[in-house]
């Protein structure tokens, strides 16, 4: 018996923008940036400031607002005939960390877009008719794996600082939940009360500012990824050779000719047991050589995302000196002592092991430590949106502080797994008499 | 007498008067049978319909063109908005009802619709051809032919009413239960489980101090539950509020292995959000009082209800307790409280229709569903109504959907969540509550009953005119204003130079209906309900796009289909409590999949790949 709740024709579901990187993990010599849904094209005129023809490759020029973020190979597919049978985009980029992660931070950022959820594209891509039976059930078994590796992880988690840490958040949301909606919906009983639950700005200031203070502190990434230590200075200081020093091989290329390093050249390793990922810039200055000016302007760009930086130009020139470390290379050739932190040799080994203390002195106050509590940036993501959200709850109108509460709540669930009404419900009765 | 059906529908309390008279206005010829007619619309506990998250399902079903919102106007003796100072979206409209005026006017209501015919008896059996309904054999020998019936039995499956220690079988006071039909119900395999409610004793109001206590009057306006109503025709009366104490408390405690509830004689779950007076004084030891509101039953009746003292304490703790507290020293107890308990089906067993899933024909309504009110019994005896008869008819079903009203709230968590306690609408659970309001319930929900056939001549014109006013105010709203303007005329709203219509000024809150009265005087031509409905629409316009997002995805996960033959424990990566859960509910579609506690993400990828698969 029943009924088809389906009309026959089936109107055109409303669906998100999501977008991946749907190549390997960078670094890479070339990552694959994919997006798909009704808001494709514009997405891709957002960044490259053209609409291509479509399956045509070209090249573009990839922006957020004014700064450049990559020079890119991008391609359209109109749907239905893409991947996904949406309309699709592809951003082919040059594979740094620091580009991934700009141009990914870049599409978050536009209206209608979010990050898709594991197999999403697959999933819409056989909803949409594109692929095959044999293709759907890899994906079962491999979302199979998924939940299995999930639940070890979970496993792993439980008793976790971190899972102790947002439990007790959630926990404290749904409190602050559970008083206002005793005051919502109970509020003709005369047990409760008409008025906003006392000390209710406090407490909800309270929680924010603990969201707040973890937002702030390291992440997880860093501990699994390494801290990222960006060698800047201007040409020919002799970056390369510092970098060539410390990693003991020759990660980077090195010659006397100012502007030999056109590309970032990252080197991941362990200095003192901490994980680093040292990153060689391009010099930087001012250059007519549009491959190498390309190079300056990614050395930029990895400034503004490093950890640490080792400056090895003026002091006076250098950027924000509270991730900067001032080294004074080349200390043992003649020239008058400037200010620095520390002096090396990458010549003769000189000041190499002071170095590597103060690296791992910085470090030990960026990495989370045994007892502290990371985030993912998956984590990370929701608590900011809880946050966000929180931060509306001290409307004047209750039922928007209500609204942004569960919206906070269901931000969490994202780390937590979904709390229903039902446990809300459950601490209202059981904090309030309540019931005629 | 006539004996051939389309439907029959079995009981008649809320949800059977709703449920037959949806179905009469769908063009099905229906009986409402039930053990006598002189108790068909009777208020069996609280003289009082509405409240909070209630008031809304009121208006729903008045919106549906139903019967309880006029009938609530023509006996409302006190009129309530709860919550008046707190947003539109959470006032609850409150009436208290004479209870004769009342069931005079579900009879008259009842009577005046064709089509639809009252049958007195007791509902023994369902009659069945395997396992479709056929219709239904009566216990005196009789047998009615139907395509499908109705149960909206309230407390009287199996029901078992307890007075102290003593208890004896009934669904009411003085009324017998129906305990042959939850018998079959039973052996026809439907998972049946207990629940338990109760009711506070009566008072004799000529025994009351009034004179000793805080009066609460009704509220003055001219507001009324339905639309349709003009005015309150009924003379309006006050009630009263006392308190319990210490003494009470105190004599309460003394007697507590005297209560059926704490000497384990009742086994089912009785509502955690209306705790029989002993359960108050037992979890919440620490207060010293609680709220006890004295409600008149009547005009020319002096039965009082002490809405906060449900009990089944024997009559002798009763009476002292009651007799404790300020106003009703030398107050005579009319008929004792006691408590219920009854039989209830696990509504996962339904489809959002509320027929049960293997079960062709047969529909449930009401307390059967785990439910508790009036409120909630109304709305589900029009869903399983409405349902029934499109479905004799071979039409489509009518469908409530979360987003749109709190009747699809209700039947949502009933079909997918199950109940573990009898089950009351609160706004809370409504996620998108800003725009369930119940000032706005005939906009959400007529032009839905108006295509289904739901809604009746008088109905359909009064919607039509309303709408074309609306439509005429939306353009007066359009015109736009500066800031500078409105701060000319007094109105303090910050302002950019941009000029905006009023519609959108109408988001900050310093503007209200007074100030577009000021900007565009001919807006006191409109009906004043009229205007407040555009400033609170105008008002939540921000929030309510912002969820518009998160509608969209329950509604595209909505039309994912997953075919009713899918067997979710072949499915790898689903845990043994997702597959319990699961095929407990049996979801309709993913959307529904994905509100069963618990369920990932991946799970539900999985659960659409399989799926899938199945179909090609």
């Amino acid at each position: 018996m029943g009924f088809d709740r389906l009309s026959p024709n089936g109107r055109k579901a409303m669906t998100d923008t999501i977008f991946a990187l749907s190549s390997g993990s960078p670094p890479a010599a070339v990552a694959i940036v994919r997006i798909s849904g009704p808001g494709a094209d514009s997405a891709l005129r957002a960044l490259a400031g053209k609409l291509p023809e479509p399956r045509v490759a070209t090249l573009a020029d990839l922006r957020r607002r004014e700064e450049r973020l990559d020079r890119a190979l991008v391609l359209r597919f109109p749907g239905p005939h893409s991947a996904t049978g949406e309309d699709v985009a592809e951003l082919h980029l040059h594979g740094g960390r620091a580009v991934v992660a700009g141009v990914l931070e870049a599409l978050a950022g536009l209206d209608g877009l979010r990050p898709a959820q594991p197999g999403e594209f697959t999933r819409r891509a056989f909803e949409n008719g594109r692929i095959d039976l044999a293709e759907a059930e890899g994906l079962a078994d491999l979302l199979a794996a998924e939940t299995q590796a999930q639940h070890r992880a979970a496993l792993a988690m439980a008793g976790g600082a971190l899972s102790r840490k947002v439990a007790a958040w959630r926990q404290r949301l749904l409190a602050l939940a559970a008083a206002l909606e005793a005051a919502i919906d109970f509020s003709d009983e005369g047990e409760v009360g008409e008025a906003w639950p006392p000390g209710w700005a406090d407490d909800v200031g309270a929680l924010a500012l603990e969201m707040t203070g973890m937002l702030a502190g390291p992440s997880a990434e860093r501990l699994r990824d390494g801290l990222r230590v960006v060698i800047a200075g201007p040409p020919n200081v002799g970056k390369s050779s510092l970098i060539n020093a410390l990693v003991g091989r020759e990660a980077a290329i090195t010659s006397s000719t100012p502007g030999t390093t056109r590309d970032l050249i990252e080197a991941p390793m362990a200095l003192a047991g901490l994980p680093f990922v040292l990153i060689d810039t391009a010099g930087l200055r001012e250059s007519n050589d549009e491959v190498e000016a390309i190079g300056v302007e990614r050395g930029r760009a990895s400034l503004a995302s490093a950890d640490l930086v080792l400056w090895l130009g003026e002091p006076t020139e250098a950027p924000e000196r509270a991730r900067t470390i001032l080294v004074q290379s080349k200390c043992d050739l003649p020239g008058p002592a400037r200010e620095a932190d520390v002096r090396v040799s990458a010549a003769t080994g000189q000041g190499l092991q002071d170095l590597v203390a103060v690296l791992a002195a910085r470090a030990a106050t960026l990495l989370p430590g045994e007892s502290d509590v990371a985030l993912n940036a998956r984590q990370r993501e929701a608590v900011a949106g809880a946050l966000d959200n929180l931060n509306e709850a001290c409307a004047i109108d209750m039922v928007i502080a209500a609204e942004a509460l569960r919206r906070a709540r269901v931000e969490l669930d994202r780390v937590t797994g979904r709390a229903g009404v039902e446990e809300m419900l459950e601490m209202l009765f059981g904090r309030f008499c309540i019931g005629k | 007498m006539k004996k051939r059906f389309d439907i029959l529908v079995v009981g008649g309390g809320h949800a059977g008067c709703e449920a037959a008279a949806a179905a009469a206005r769908m063009g099905a010829s229906v009986a409402l049978v039930s053990f006598t007619r002189e108790h068909v619309g009777a208020m069996s506990c609280n003289p009082a319909m509405g409240g909070l998250g209630k008031g809304h399902l009121i208006r729903e079903v008045d919106a549906c063109d139903g019967l309880v919102a006029r009938a609530a106007d023509e006996a409302g003796i006190h009129y309530r908005m709860l919550n008046a100072s707190k947003g539109a979206a959470v006032r609850g409209p409150r009436v208290q009802a004479d209870r004769r005026l009342y069931k005079a006017s579900i009879h008259r209501q009842l009577d005046s619709q064709s089509n639809l015919e009252i049958v007195e008896g007791e509902a023994a059996a369902l009659r069945l051809d395997g396992r479709r309904i056929t219709g239904l054999a009566l216990a005196d020998g009789r047998a009615l032919d139907a395509k499908a019936v109705i149960l909206a039995t309230g407390t009287f499956l199996g029901g078992k009413l307890h007075f102290g220690r003593t208890s004896s079988a009934g669904g009411r006071i003085g009324e017998k239960a129906a305990t042959i039909l939850a018998r079959q119900l039973r052996a026809l395999g439907l998972p049946v489980a207990r629940l338990k409610t109760g009711t506070p004793p009566r008072l004799d109001g000529r025994t009351i101090d009034w004179a000793a206590l805080e009066r609460q009057e009704s509220d003055d306006g001219d507001w009324t539950m339905s639309p349709m109503t003009k005015g309150r025709p009924a003379p309006q009366l006050f009630c009263a509020i006392t308190r319990t104490n210490r003494r009470s408390h105190d004599i309460i405690r003394a007697n507590l292995e005297r209560s059926p509830l704490f000497a384990g004689d009742i086994s089912g779950v009785g509502p955690r959000y209306c705790p029989s007076i002993e359960d108050k004084v037992h979890r919440f030891g620490d207060r010293d009082g609680h709220q006890v509101f004295l409600e008149p039953e009547g005009l020319d009746d002096f039965a009082v209800y002490p809405n906060g003292i449900s009990t089944s304490l024997p009559e002798d703790v009763q009476s002292a307790m009651v007799r404790s507290m300020a106003g009703l020293e030398r107050v005579r107890i009319l008929q004792p409280g006691y408590a219920v308990e009854y039989d209830h089906v696990d509504p996962r067993i339904l489809e959002p229709t509320l027929a049960v899933r293997d079960l062709e024909g047969l529909y449930l309504a009401g307390q059967i569903n785990g439910t508790t009110g009036y409120e909630e019994a109304a709305a589900q005896g029009l869903v399983a109504g409405a349902n029934a008869a499109a479905w004799a008819a071979g039409r489509e079903p009518i469908l409530f959907e979360r987003d749109e009203s709190y009747i699809g709230v209700m039947v949502d968590d009933l079909t997918l969540q199950g109940v573990t306690e009898p089950y009351r609408m609160l706004t809370a659970r409504a996620e998108f509550r800003l725009r369930l309001r119940a000032d706005n319930a005939e906009a959400r929900l007529t032009p839905k009953a108006i295509q289904a056939g739901l809604a009746g001549l008088e109905r359909r014109s009064r919607f039509d005119a309303w709408q074309v006013r609306r439509e005429s105010l939306e353009r007066s709203l359009a015109r736009e204003w500066s800031g500078a303007e409105l701060h000319s005329a007094g109105i303090a709203v910050g302002h950019d130079g941009r000029r905006r219509p009023l519609s959108e000024w109408l988001r900050y809150p310093e503007l209200d209906s007074s100030g577009l009265l000021k900007m565009e005087p001919s807006l006191a031509d409109f009906p004043r309900a009229l205007l407040d409905k555009a400033v609170e629409d105008h008002r939540y316009a921000p929030y309510v796009q912002r969820q518009d997002a998160e509608v969209a995805r329950l509604r595209s996960d909505s039309n994912v289909r997953i075919p009713t033959t899918i067997d979710y424990a072949v499915i790898a990566g689903l845990s043994l409590e997702m597959v319990e859960r699961l095929n407990a509910a049996r979801p309709a579609t993913l959307g529904a999949a994905q509100r069963i506690r618990g369920l990932t993400p991946a799970a539900l990828a999985a659960i659409l790949i399989h799926s899938r698969r199945k179909a090609a």
